[in-house]
């Protein structure tokens, strides 16, 4: 027995080192993190009015931007004591005379000076600054960017720009997230701006799918079915989504329109149970999970249900079909064939089937980052054989990375449009929530507190 | 009245430190002690018995007390002290003690009196009504007794984890859930009965939901090959959607992974 159990121990231990060192392969590839910028954020102040919405302004600015990733923020300890406001106020050195002939030039100071930024102790790379104020009853944000590496306030000047919101917290949490999204397109990264999660809340009493923004504001009900409403999918375009209901005859997808909430025709055949819809890249066809010959089998219809075509023919259950976005081909699904669920790849005729995963523990909810290289799903390996985790996978090489771990049970990962943020469901005790985070597990950001809140999708913003 | 209050007032008092006394004997000395109780005040006495023998009726009571008509009643007394005794109504007179059957056409009222030193009277009604209503139309009342039936007598059967074989032990219960169904059918042959298959939490959503759809099918197979009718029953699938018990133990784990049987909504 004890044998046994040291033998567990050993197995579990080199498991972990695979994994670690895998970690250390994946998790910067896809943040793209070789050498990070340094940003030093100044503490924006208010004119009048406005000096009250600053706290928001601040707490916001500071946590998109070091959520990003990207980004190696520089703490606000190491700042000099004179901060600019604005371009006018940095003012250049000057050298004067030495006081004691033969000695070295003296440098006098006027003011703040971009070397003061970029030298030590603050040693940053750029500086974000400015100040806001109030004009016309709305709330006015002067944002600047310098690179504080050049050797003059005009070749520093990066972004130059006035933003303007609504006088009151919300208005602070636009031009912050605004701002940021300039700053962070300067580094390359994608704005989550105008991205929504769908997601299931049973906070009203029964399930239905609500919408949120990427960062968990603007919370509102999508479905007023009042019976069971789950597992959202959205269409590519971010202008359908599709879900499962419970109707008096049973389980059914429906497809309702974003924009106006109205639900959109689609035929669901007459079977015992049909789940886990997904709407093809194209937005042309619908794959989802349908009772057939007993066992749910993966099946593609047309867009508005006809056509039915069965994709898979084992008797074994099979749900959760996955379409990569860039080849619109690459099927990923949960099947049963090998005995205990696992993780199979399948090109959309049915044909080239293989397994994915390693044939251990259960694995459910697979996703495809928009690049279509890299997957996410939840597993009960890893670190805390049991419980369902997050991990993400490069797909060519098969390396994993575990990206939660001792905190509950998570699951349901989403990649988010920019491919480096993802949003998943996590269970602490009786309560699911949605959480955010890096594609290396950082920066981790609790979005729900109401009810219970799982299976988040991150759509594209509809344009 | 006052003295009565006091007396039930010393009463509850003292059942009260009795209950104390009982419930807290070893956990808890009372810090302040209580006045002990007043001694109860002596009740009136009872008067003493009168020296003749007065006539008395000990009872007279007709049963039922209402019927219809055409169907009898039973008077029945009991009378001390006297040899005089009657009915009106034309029953006449009558033994000390004993019973009569009538039969009365419409509501009557039969007096009995009974004679001696004193005389003493009592009466009783019997209520006749001539036209019973008939009872309610049952409209929908084959379908109502069937989704009865099923809830109080149809059982359960329980699966093994991630498993949807019918157990050794759940084919007596589908055996006597087959005759249950094929019972209601008998009185009801439209009736429709949906099959629920239920998970534990273990395991994602979407599997489960794929676990519960072959759980209720094959209780549905099970029952169609005792002889149910293919097209009386459904099947839906819950997954973990509907647990009856949430906590993580093997105990309640086994109470949800089941089949149940339903009425069709």
């Amino acid at each position: 027995m004890k044998i046994t159990l040291i033998l567990a121990s050993l197995g579990a231990l080199a498991a972990s080192a695979i994994f670690l060192e895998a970690q250390e392969q994946i998790g910067g590839t896809i943040i793209g993190s070789k050498q990070k910028s340094k940003i030093a954020v100044i503490d924006f102040r208010g004119v009048g009015d406005a000096q009250k919405l600053m706290a928001t302004f601040n707490t916001t600015l500071w946590d998109e931007l070091n959520g990003s990733g990207v980004l190696d923020m520089v703490g606000k300890t190491f700042y000099p004591l004179e901060v600019p406001q604005q371009p006018q106020d940095f003012k250049p050195p000057t050298t004067a005379a030495p006081l004691l002939r033969g000695g070295q030039p003296r440098i006098e100071k006027h003011g703040p000076w971009l070397t003061d930024w970029s030298g030590p102790p603050t040693n940053a790379n750029y500086l974000a600054f400015g100040y806001t104020a109030v004009q016309d009853g709305r709330l006015l944000l002067r944002g600047f960017l310098f690179n504080v590496g050049q050797p003059d306030v005009n070749s520093a000047d990066l972004i130059h720009k006035l933003y303007f919101g609504p006088l009151d917290d919300d208005g602070a949490k636009k031009v912050a997230r605004e701002f940021a999204a300039d700053i962070l397109q300067q580094f390359g990264v994608k704005s989550l701006s105008g991205t929504k999660i769908y997601f299931v809340s049973d906070r009203t009493g029964n399930k239905e799918i609500w919408s949120m923004d990427y960062d968990g504001s603007n919370q509102k009900p999508m479905t007023s079915y009042k019976t069971i409403s789950k597992q959202p999918a959205v269409s590519l375009d971010g202008k359908m989504f599709a879900f499962q209901t419970l109707v008096k005859s049973g389980w059914q997808i429906m497809v309702h329109s974003a924009d106006s909430g109205r639900k959109l025709p689609f035929y669901n055949f007459a079977t015992s149970t049909i789940e886990t819809p997904e709407f093809t890249p194209d937005g042309k066809h619908m794959l989802f999970a349908g009772t057939v010959d007993g066992w749910l089998q993966i099946c593609m219809t047309d867009l508005n249900g006809g056509n039915l075509t069965r994709l898979s023919h084992v008797h074994a259950s099979e749900v959760s079909p996955k379409v990569n976005p860039k080849t619109g081909r690459d099927v990923l699904f949960i099947s049963g064939r090998s005995g205990i669920e696992q993780m199979w790849h399948m090109s959309i005729d049915g044909a080239d089937v293989e397994m994915v995963t390693n044939g251990e523990g259960y694995v459910a909810n697979p996703a495809w980052n928009p690049n279509g290289q890299f997957i996410a799903f939840a597993w009960t390996r890893g670190f805390e054989p049991g419980a369902y985790n997050i991990f993400i996978m490069e797909l060519a090489t098969r390396k994993t990375n575990q990206l939660t771990s001792n905190s509950g049970k998570n699951e349901n990962p989403w990649w988010a449009p920019d491919g480096v943020h993802l949003v998943f469901q996590s269970t602490h005790g009786r309560s699911t929530q949605i959480y955010t985070m890096l594609a290396d597990g950082k920066h981790q950001q609790q979005l729900t507190t109401q009810g219970n809140n799982t299976q988040p999708v991150w759509a594209n913003g509809i344009n | 009245m006052r003295n009565l209050s006091r007396t039930l007032g010393t009463a509850v008092f003292a059942a009260a430190l009795m209950i104390s006394a009982a419930g807290c004997g070893k956990k808890k000395v009372a810090t302040t002690t209580p006045p002990p109780p007043t001694a109860a005040p002596s009740g009136p006495t009872e008067p003493a018995p009168a020296a003749p023998l007065a006539v008395r009726i000990n009872s007279f009571t007709g049963e039922p007390a209402s019927i219809e008509r055409g169907q009898a009643a039973t008077l029945r007394w009991s009378v001390g002290n006297s040899t005089d005794i009657s009915i009106d109504q034309g029953l006449g007179a009558v033994a000390a003690n004993g019973s009569r059957q009538v039969f009365p056409s419409q509501t009557t009222t039969y007096t009995l009196t009974a004679k001696g030193g004193n005389q003493d009277t009592r009466s009783v009604t019997i209520e006749v009504s001539s036209s019973v209503p008939p009872p309610p139309v049952r409209t929908t009342g084959a379908r109502i007794s069937g989704a009865e039936m099923l809830g109080r007598e149809a059982q359960d059967v329980y699966f093994d984890y991630d498993k949807n074989d019918i157990r050794a032990d759940s084919r007596d219960t589908l055996t006597r859930d087959a005759d249950l169904i094929k019972r209601i059918l008998a009185g009801d042959p439209g009736f429709t009965i949906v099959v629920e298959g239920h998970c534990d939490e273990r395991g994602s959503e979407e599997y489960n939901l794929a676990l519960g759809d072959r759980r209720a099918l094959a209780v549905k197979e099970f029952l169609v090959q005792l002889g149910v009718p293919d097209d009386r029953l459904k099947t839906i699938s819950f997954g973990k959607e509907r647990p009856i018990c949430t906590d993580q133990n093997e105990a309640c784990y086994q109470r949800n992974r089941r089949g149940h049987l339903a009425p069709a909504q």
